[in-house]
């Protein structure tokens, strides 16, 4: 208990010193990339749907072909170097099985808010500890994300 | 003999003073102040209050420091070749450093100045001036990259540059070393300077939307040596101002036979005038050759055309276009004040800093004031311009830049000190030793209409004892001075590189937002372009193989090559297919006479490669990319060559034995 007491104390000196600096460096703002903490004990943070924009995606019960198609080209372009169709790993993993691992909202989440997640969400970083490379940010658009998931569920055998 | 000891003597008494020690302390212990380390603390993680832009000298590059730390932030390559970043290596960068004289790979970049809307800062653009091989950079500051390099017809060691008016109207170069225009036959004897020899003035139009480039007009002018130039601004907006020096004319032993006159001339130019000229189409076209580089951000590439006409105005043949006034002793500096009204003129000889005013100028204009010409230049009277001098300030004044209370700040070579004095009566107010012997000095935001006033950089021609000692050559030295309080003090000192001479300081803010990430895939139209590893590719044309490759953490595509052949030329068109912030991919393969590439997020370069021997090449990525850095590597196979290797490229499978095997 005596212990605690000091830790505090200790803790609201480092506190005072830190904001003390602040004001006498009298500089601009920090860079925008804080590092953010970890919050998987955090209950408001949902591990089902991950970190960003996307809550709900609506997703048909059927294969919206062209949206897929199109989900195609972007991966041809931004993610095939690093995802295969099949469950084999290459700097990724393979993308077979995909959308049952993972709730849509999470994997658009994921993909357009890449360094978020991977510095909170338990899965992504459970998977960075298998494959040891961050996932770029691939600067992926909103509607590419979708399209990109209709194209992972096709991948999956929906028709 | 005798004076010398009697000087000894002297010099020691009056070292014996206490109050000497006081204004001119020996070492940093009794120069700095013990809140220096704080003012200048930029904590880990934080950011810098300014970018400080200076130029790189003779390393012929621009460095970008933080102020107040004096952290080196990032060197861009303009006017020399970079192998670390693959400038003037590269297939895409080698046209940004043609000229008409072929392709130069260094040159000594003197000057600085960022864009200026209203006379002040905005941001968009730095240029730099190229002394050697006359020239002007744009430095696009969203990228931190040179984007376009002019170059400047009739000119010889462009030093009065790269100045610019208020708005970014115009960039102006000055000839330093006159010669004979470029169409007259320049094989004439040396010692006909005086009849021979031009002096050039270019006036260098900037576009408002895209900054590019054009030369709209040269000014033909007396030979001389133009030195260094400023725009009016305010009241004065629509003039400029061009100091000189060997106004004897002389072609050999500059330093007696160029010190011979009391005073020499700074040149006033109704800029504005010159443009009605131009417009009425008073001009004479003239048959030049100078090349014209554009780098563009969407072909990832550089173009450089060789322009053959700029047009002329002798300015002898205007009587309204051009006055000189009398300046004493070699004037180096002609510094304009934040209001536009007062000309600072540094005779680098002198024992007194004159300053001009531009009321004073027009009334003696109007007043055909004159005491003279000058080749046909009319020459206005000293007393009729001058405002007042500055008495004693001490030696060598050379440059002046103005803070916001009304105080301009002159840096003096000889006496190795920042002279503080005040605009309106012309007092001295405050002194501070530099070390040593300070060339150039800029303050924050001090050339243009609002300065910042907080810091003033010197910039130290001679380092000595101020760092380590690193055998015979020192990194010049920058020394930041605090000049909010009415004293300056010294709070910090830092190393540079080249040579610097101006510098600007400009707040962060109005260049950090706009800085660029990374470059779109989508948008990327270079020719060699791979959308994606499903577009990578060798093609073989005639002698030249097209390698169409891709780099992504942490492989390249394709990673084994085979069938190139001896006496093949190949090209690797290296794509980073990356899209995110600070992931470039570097690119290096044996033997390449080159450099490496290093290729920005989105973008494609060019290295091209002649291998000189049969056998396996490796190739691999140099910068430092992901945890799988190690392994982003391939080959090459090299086959003599009347080989039948047949062109073979991928990257993850092995084909079926190879045809060495099959042969046994």
């Amino acid at each position: 208990m005596k212990k605690f007491a000091i830790l505090l104390l200790l803790g609201a000196f480092i506190a005072a010193c830190g904001g003390n600096s602040e004001k006498t460096s009298g500089n601009s703002e920090s860079p925008e990339s804080e590092p953010a903490k970890t919050e998987n004990g955090n209950p408001s943070y949902d591990p089902e749907r991950g970190e960003g924009k996307f809550t709900e995606v609506a997703v048909g019960d059927k294969l919206d072909a062209t949206m897929a198609a199109a989900g195609e080209k972007v991966y041809s372009v931004k993610c095939v170097s690093c995802h295969k169709l099949t469950s084999e790993k290459l700097v990724g993993p393979g993308w077979l099985g995909v959308t049952d691992r993972h709730a849509a909202p999470w994997i658009m989440n994921f993909t357009t808010n890449t360094d978020a997640m991977l510095n909170k969400d338990p899965k992504a970083q459970a998977q960075l500890e298998i494959c040891l490379v961050r996932m770029p940010n691939q600067n992926i658009a909103d509607d590419d994300a979708r399209a990109l998931y209709e194209f992972m569920r096709k991948n999956d055998g929906i028709k | 003999m005798k004076n010398y000891k009697l000087l000894v003597i002297a010099v020691f008494a009056f070292s014996l003073l206490p109050g000497f020690y006081a204004c001119k302390p020996k070492n940093a212990g009794s120069a700095v102040s013990s809140d220096a380390a704080s003012k200048v603390y930029v904590a880990p993680g934080k950011y810098d209050e300014f970018y400080n832009f200076v130029s790189g000298g003779f390393s012929g590059q621009m460095s970008t420091y933080g102020l107040p730390s004096g952290r080196l932030l990032r060197v861009i390559p303009v006017f020399s070749v970079d192998p670390e970043k693959g400038w003037g290596y590269s297939e895409e960068t080698k046209p940004m450093l043609n000229t008409s004289h072929g392709f130069v790979p260094w040159d000594d970049l003197h000057h600085v100045q960022v864009s200026k809307t209203n006379g002040e800062y905005d941001g968009r653009w730095a240029f730099g001036n190229a002394n050697n091989t006359p020239r002007v950079a744009r430095i696009d500051l969203t990228t931190f990259r040179t984007a376009e390099i002019i170059e400047l017809p009739n000119s010889g060691g462009n030093h009065s540059s790269p100045f610019i008016t208020e708005n970014t109207e115009y960039v102006v170069a000055g000839t330093r070393f006159s010669v004979p225009p470029d169409d007259a036959n320049g094989d004439v004897p040396i010692n006909t300077y005086k009849q021979n020899f031009k002096g050039t003035i270019s006036f260098i139009s900037v576009a408002k939307d895209n900054g590019a480039l054009e030369i709209a007009f040269q000014l033909q002018c007396p030979g001389v040596n133009f030195d260094l130039s400023r725009a009016g601004k305010g009241v004065s907006h629509g003039w400029f101002f061009f100091s000189m020096y060997n106004t004897e004319q002389a072609n050999t032993l500059l330093e007696v036979n160029a010190s011979q006159k009391d005073k020499d001339f700074i040149m006033a130019v109704n800029w504005k005038k010159a443009e009605e000229y131009i417009k009425a189409g008073k001009g004479r076209k003239q048959a030049v050759k100078y090349a014209h580089n554009v780098y563009s951000d969407i072909t990832h590439s550089a173009t450089s055309t060789i322009k053959t006409e700029v047009t002329v105005l002798d300015v002898k043949d205007f009587k309204d276009l051009c006055y000189f006034f009398p300046c004493p002793k070699s004037p180096h500096g002609c510094d304009v004040s934040p209001t536009g009204e007062y000309i600072v003129g540094s005779g680098k000889l002198a024992a007194l800093i004159p300053v001009f005013s531009f009321d004073k100028l027009q009334k003696a204009i109007a007043a055909k004031d004159y005491i003279g010409e000058f080749d046909g230049v009319p020459i206005l009277k000293y007393e009729s311009v001058l405002y007042g001098e500055v008495k004693k300030p001490g030696l060598g004044p050379l440059h002046t830049e103005f803070d916001n209370k009304g105080y301009a700040y002159t840096s003096m070579f000889v006496s190795s000190e920042i002279v503080k004095w005040n605009i309106k009566d012309l007092k001295v107010v405050d002194r501070a030793p530099t070390y040593y012997s300070v060339g150039h000095l800029t303050v924050a935001g001090g050339d243009t209409k609002t300065p910042n006033g907080k810091y003033l950089v010197a910039y130290n021609k001679i380092t000595k004892d101020r760092y380590l000692p690193t055998g015979p050559e020192l990194s010049q030295s920058a020394q930041l001075y605090d000049i909010s309080g009415d004293k300056m003090q010294l709070i910090l000192d830092f190393p540079t590189i080249g040579e610097p001479h101006y510098a600007q300081i400009v707040p962060a803010d109005l260049i950090k937002k706009n800085s660029v990430k990374f470059f779109k895939m989508e948008e990327n139209k270079n020719p060699y372009f791979s959308n994606g590893e499903a577009a990578t590719k060798v093609v073989r044309e005639g002698n030249k193989v097209h390698v169409y490759m891709t780099a992504i953490r942490s492989h390249l595509t394709p990673d084994n090559i085979e069938g190139v052949k001896m006496g093949d030329e190949v090209y690797f068109h290296l794509t980073n297919l990356e899209q995110d912030w600070d992931v470039p991919h570097g690119f290096a393969v044996k033997g390449a006479a080159t450099a490496e590439l290093l290729i920005m997020p989105g973008e494609t370069q060019t290295l091209k490669w002649i291998p000189n021997r049969v056998g396996i090449y490796p190739m691999y990525c140099t910068d430092f990319c992901s945890a799988l850095h190690q392994e982003m590597t391939g080959y090459i196979r090299v086959s003599s060559a009347g080989s039948n290797t047949p062109l073979l490229f991928s990257t993850g499978k092995n084909y079926a034995v190879s045809d060495t095997a099959k042969k046994k």
